[in-house]
């Protein structure tokens, strides 16, 4: 086994692993930082990121309102010291991203121009043309070349994080072109892994996203935060999941159901005009829109595909001209992965997953529950997203906080001293063992077979919308697989160099045991909030359920779940109110 | 859906650790009209051969993962269709003028090197502290530069380009491409840090016009023409004289 002694590693080479990088070299341009990522950084998540990222910047807007409206999104399951530390330094995020030359688009003037997103009160959504994600993780990884004290290691996958005595001491990775274990014996650690998604068929992520920086948190002592609040986008190609980005809707694209009919205002989104107003209507939060198609849905106002049925986007009264211009990549989007033109046809469009909201929790400091492991971004649950993130927050939030684990980090592996990199050794070979008899288990189920009845699970029992007995049944299924998957997954590919149907295998391991944490948390929680919807239960309840779940792994049985305070700082829940409150709009 | 058709596609299969030459497989893969070569070679890694290895991510031609020679041709295979190549058989290979890691993957590390070598990053003009906000850039500044930094890094155009196939000490199209989209930036002065690479004779030089880089490009960044553009600057450098595009 190859030892790599470095100061720290990132985990992850998307928005938040490469924002890291950088602070951290920025803050102590001695350390070494081994950035390790199981793609090159390009390829990460944050590359299909569109609409954009918040940061207040309009003279009618304040860090007041952005604070109000990620709360309320939210339903007050912010931790509201949190959000105000995010809302101050926003902005200074997207400056910076200027500065290292993010093309965001710009006023007549020169200056920056912003977007109306959902549930957002005034347009404050930074953004580049609808390819926001891709040009900050280019930006960023363009600039990571400048800081030679940056070592990248491309294409490594992270198997086990090294835990002694409660103190994070290295990494255990696969360099994925040979097959060889790779030691990383370092101080500290940061997670910036991104989301789970894919622990359900239809939804809008990469490949990449399974979740794994989770599990390996997970198992390792740290705890998983609000996990049964999973985010559903409401506007996706249906079958594929492909994302037509909210900011066609605040560009001012529409909804209609089958009849041609706006139907939101049939869900409290109302009134219909004047358009476009403010969190009304399409302007809504993510959770009340995919909810409000489920309605129609079920009133068999959708239209149906050979995917599952579906509304229209219909952007076509934006003219062609500012189609272009503001949504180029929905609009080839479409036209490839639909063969829809949407300067002349409405989007057939449905519900799919598409954001982890909870995830390891941290303190406002990135800190996690073991000493020296820092998490940031989708990963992390560092509580601003409450329970329904709203749009543009979370390309913001790998940046603030990706920045905050970064300058952590640095500081943690200065002040401690280095472990016996021969001691995490001997505790890395034992599951480098384990890893290598993966390949040649002479029993046991296809990687295939059970990820499928996994997915099945997930979308049937912890969808949508929830029931105690569909959530119960999803539990036991997943314990179930999780014993399956222990007796042994048989694979067609028995070598080590780039075996992929390998790593597809130990992601699987953890994705059964994060979806298990989404489950119980949805059990355990016995009402209905933000994404989080109960049918057998339908309202909210903050007399019991104003707290955070925490899900604490049960080893090779169920994980328990049990409640935390959230931070209530200045705003005490109200009931969430969007539509006629909206104010008129005018869009640039 | 009820339209479900079969497709032959021919794979290119090469193990390092077992083969010394590449050699070629057969599956035959059921398909509707909405699935792509990449959800074809899905299909073989779930069902018929889990041992088959290609590189993919966002499927949906943003990544820029999942390039291969389709039918001889650089594509991305998330966004070519099967229903395209009916009724085949359809050819998939590593992408042409890359050493083939296994299979369907090729090393990309030689690309990486000449990323770093351009300094793919803003050299500035001038700096004042973040809480000043942001310098102003025109539509027409950004315009400038913009189509440039569209570029996902597929590595389609380098396996298009003869030149590259020769010599793969050429720069190339998208690490070019790049270096012209920050030189053009309104916010950059890096124009006389990145023109040693530019003028090199492995730089714009070596290129000769063939173009086919940016038939092949998905994105339509044009390498070609940011190519272009620097034999001119760097004629003009050699000279003595004002560069005509960037480098101010």
């Amino acid at each position: 086994m190859q030892i790599i002694s470095t100061d720290v590693v990132v985990i992850g080479g998307g928005g938040a692993g490469l924002r890291a990088a950088i602070a951290a070299t920025e803050a102590d341009p001695a350390l070494s930082i081994a950035l390790v990522s199981k793609v090159l950084p390009m390829r990460s998540h944050t590359v299909a990121a569109e609409g954009g990222s918040a940061g207040v910047v309009r003279e009618d807007d304040s860090l007041e309102q952005h604070f109000h409206d990620t709360v309320a999104g939210g339903d007050w399951l912010c931790d509201q010291d949190a959000v105000e530390y995010f809302v101050r330094h926003c902005t200074e995020e997207m400056v910076q991203l200027e500065r290292w030359g993010c093309p965001w688009s710009r006023k007549p003037d020169g200056s920056v121009n912003v977007r109306f997103f959902g549930g957002m009160t005034v347009q404050r959504t930074w953004f580049a043309a609808d390819k926001s994600g891709f040009h900050i993780l280019h930006t960023l990884f363009q600039t990571s070349y400048k800081y030679p004290s940056i070592k990248r290691f491309d294409e490594y996958f992270c198997a086990d994080l090294l835990v002694e005595d409660g103190r994070v001491r290295g990494v255990l990775a696969i360099e994925i072109a040979t097959g060889e274990m790779v030691l990383f014996a370092c101080n500290a650690v940061i997670l910036a892994t991104g989301g789970a998604g894919r622990v359900f068929r239809q939804n809008t992520n990469a490949g990449i996203v399974t979740g794994e920086g989770m599990g390996l948190a997970f198992r390792k002592g740290a705890v998983l935060r609000d996990m049964e609040f999973v985010q559903w986008h409401p506007t996706c190609l249906p079958g594929t999941g492909i994302l037509m980005s909210e900011a066609c809707r605040g560009e001012g694209a529409i909804l209609t159901n089958k009849d041609g009919y706006r139907y939101l205002q049939d869900y409290g989104l109302g009134p219909l005009d004047p358009w476009p107003r403010a969190k009304a209507m399409e302007l809504g939060p993510r959770d009340r829109l995919s909810q409000a198609f489920w309605h129609e849905d079920n009133k068999g106002n959708t239209i149906q595909t050979p995917y599952g049925s579906a509304v229209n986007l219909d952007l076509r009264h934006l003219g062609e001209k500012k189609i272009l211009e503001r949504l180029p990549l929905i609009t080839e989007a479409a036209r490839t992965f639909a063969g829809v033109d949407p300067v002349k046809q409405p989007i057939p469009v449905r519900p799919a997953v598409h954001y982890t909201m909870g995830g390891i929790a941290t303190n406002v400091h990135t800190e996690t529950a073991v000493a020296g492991l820092y998490a940031a971004g989708e990963c992390a649950s560092v509580g601003i997203h409450g329970a329904n993130r709203l749009g543009s927050n979370s390309l913001a939030e790998l940046l603030v906080f990706g920045k905050v684990a970064g300058v952590r980090a640095a500081q943690h592996a200065r002040s401690v001293r280095p472990a016996s990199a021969e001691r995490t050794a001997r505790q890395a070979d034992a599951t480098a063992t384990r890893l290598v008899r993966l390949i040649d288990s002479e029993r046991g189920e296809r990687t295939v077979t059970l990820r499928d009845e996994m997915m099945d699970a997930m979308e049937a029992g912890v969808g949508l919308f929830r029931t105690v007995n569909g959530l119960k049944a999803a539990c036991a299924k997943l314990a179930e697989l999780r014993q399956r998957y222990r007796r042994g997954v048989k694979l067609d590919d028995t070598n080590r160099a780039f075996n992929t149907e390998w790593l597809a295998a130990v992601e699987l391991g953890a994705m059964l045991e994060v979806a298990e944490a989404m489950a119980h948390s949805a059990l355990w929680r016995k009402e209905s909030r933000g994404a989080h919807q109960r049918l057998d239960l339908p309202t909210r309840d903050d007399k019991r359920y104003l707290v955070h779940t925490i899900a604490k792994s049960g080893g090779d049985g169920t994980p328990s779940i049990k409640s935390a305070p959230v931070t209530i700082t200045k705003s005490r829940p109200g009931a969430r109110v969007y539509g006629g409150a909206g104010s008129k709009a005018e869009l640039t | 859906m009820t339209d479900t058709r079969t497709i032959r596609i021919e794979a290119v299969r090469f193990n390092p650790e077992t083969d010394q030459e590449p050699r070629r497989q057969s599956y035959d893969v059921p398909f509707t009209p909405d699935m792509s070569v990449l959800q074809g070679l899905q299909y073989i890694k779930d069902h018929l051969d889990g041992s088959l290895t290609f590189r993919w991510s966002c499927r949906m031609a943003v990544c820029g993962s999942c390039g291969m020679m389709i039918n001889d041709t650089p594509k991305l295979s998330c966004e070519t269709f099967l229903r395209d190549l009916y009724p085949g058989p359809v050819k998939v290979a590593p992408l042409d003028n890359f050493p083939i890691q296994r299979d369907l993957a090729i090393d990309q590390t030689g690309f990486l090197d000449k990323l770093a070598m351009i300094k793919p990053y803003i050299v500035a003009k001038q700096d004042k502290p973040l809480s000043e906000g942001t310098f102003r850039q025109t539509p027409a500044q950004l315009e400038a530069y913009y189509q440039y930094s569209q570029c996902i890094n597929c590595l389609l155009c380098y396996a298009a380009c003869p030149q590259f196939g020769l010599n793969d000490q050429f720069v190339g199209p998208a690490a070019l491409s790049l270096l012209q989209r920050y030189n053009l930036d309104s916010r950059d002065v890096g124009w006389s840090v990145r023109a040693d690479v530019a003028n090199a004779d492995i730089g714009v030089w070596e290129c000769t016009v063939v173009g086919y880089c940016s038939e092949v490009c998905p994105k339509g960044v044009d390498p070609m023409h940011a190519i272009n553009e620097n034999k001119v600057n760097s004629a003009l450098d050699y000279i003595g004289l004002k560069r005509l595009v960037g480098g101010r």
